[in-house]
């Protein structure tokens, strides 16, 4: 029991990070806005869940320029993928469990 | 945190997975109109046929410039009722009506649709007018399965159906247009009323 405990991962531990995980998981890349929209959250908020997952490693952060408007866009690295699925692994077998 | 959470949690993953990746607001009820149009249009066709003295039909005679008219017709009105229907149900679910999924479904839909269209334009220049049935039919079903992938399920099964009859109006070749009005009209009437009861009324 102790191990499955271990693999839920405290960085998805939030619904904010979880939220910005799923969507990246399934999409090549999402920009600021989309994922405001789909999350409901503020540009604050969003921003310091995405920073806290960037520093683990688990998304990569893309500035660029659309004409002159800056665009920030966002995408889920290897590791990031990795850990996301061990995650959900983790909370199905928690599931069973029960 | 108790299994209710995580539950809740795997419930969310799901919901967000689908969510950024489909445009669920597609309106059942626009479908049927649109196959309503489409009817008329071919009965509007039948009939000019029908009453025309030609023999021959080509580009420049005046029963070919009024069934391109009847077309044009039926594809601008289907093409309006579709956009109101839309975003009046998108209202209703609270989706956004341009957003990242709505964007990617209509340019893999339009990509296949304007192939097949100027590929049809270009085979009637050339005198193939019997292909323009089967083209019309195959490529919107090519359009409507790769659009399938960012949207309500049954949009796939349309696209395999018309696919099919665009196939088999190759060898039933005398039945063009009934196979026009099948596809274009009575699929998307079925189609569409199959979506409306699926979904738009909950």
């Amino acid at each position: 029991m102790k191990s499955l405990i271990e693999n839920i991962n405290k960085a998805f531990d939030h619904r904010i990070r979880l939220g910005i995980m799923s969507i990246l998981m399934v999409n090549e890349y999402a920009d600021f806005t989309t994922l405001k929209e789909l999350l409901g959250v503020t540009d604050g908020n969003l921003a310091s869940h995405a920073k806290a997952l960037e520093s683990e490693n688990y998304i990569a952060i893309e500035k660029q320029f659309i004409g002159k408007k800056p665009n920030t866009r966002y995408n889920a690295t290897q590791e990031g993928r990795k850990a996301f699925q061990e995650h959900i692994d983790a909370l199905e077998k928690l599931i069973q469990k029960h | 945190m108790d299994t209710n959470n995580y539950l809740q949690d795997l419930k969310d993953i799901k919901d967000l997975m689908n969510k950024s990746t489909q445009f669920i607001s597609l309106s059942g009820l626009s479908g049927v109109l649109a196959g309503t149009y489409a009817l008329i249009g071919a009965f509007v066709a039948h009939y000019l046929i029908r009453t025309n003295t030609d023999i021959y039909v080509s580009v420049n005679s005046s029963l070919f410039q009024q069934l391109v008219l009847v077309a044009l017709a039926v594809l601008f009105l289907s093409l309006i009722t579709a956009y109101i229907f839309t975003v009046n149900k998108a209202k209703k679910t609270g989706e956004k009506v341009w957003n990242a999924a709505s964007k990617r479904l209509l340019i893999n839909f339009f990509i296949p649709l304007v192939t097949g269209g100027i590929l049809t334009l270009l085979l009637f220049a050339k005198g193939y007018y019997d292909l323009l049935v089967p083209t019309t039919l195959i490529f919107y079903g090519m359009a409507c399965l790769n659009a399938s992938k960012y949207t309500l399920r049954d949009v796939r099964y349309l696209g395999i159906t018309e696919i099919i009859l665009g196939l088999l109006s190759v060898v039933f070749s005398n039945y063009g247009l009934y196979f026009w009005a099948l596809g274009f009209g009575i699929c998307h009437i079925l189609y569409g009323t199959v979506m409306h009861y699926k979904y738009d009324r909950k």
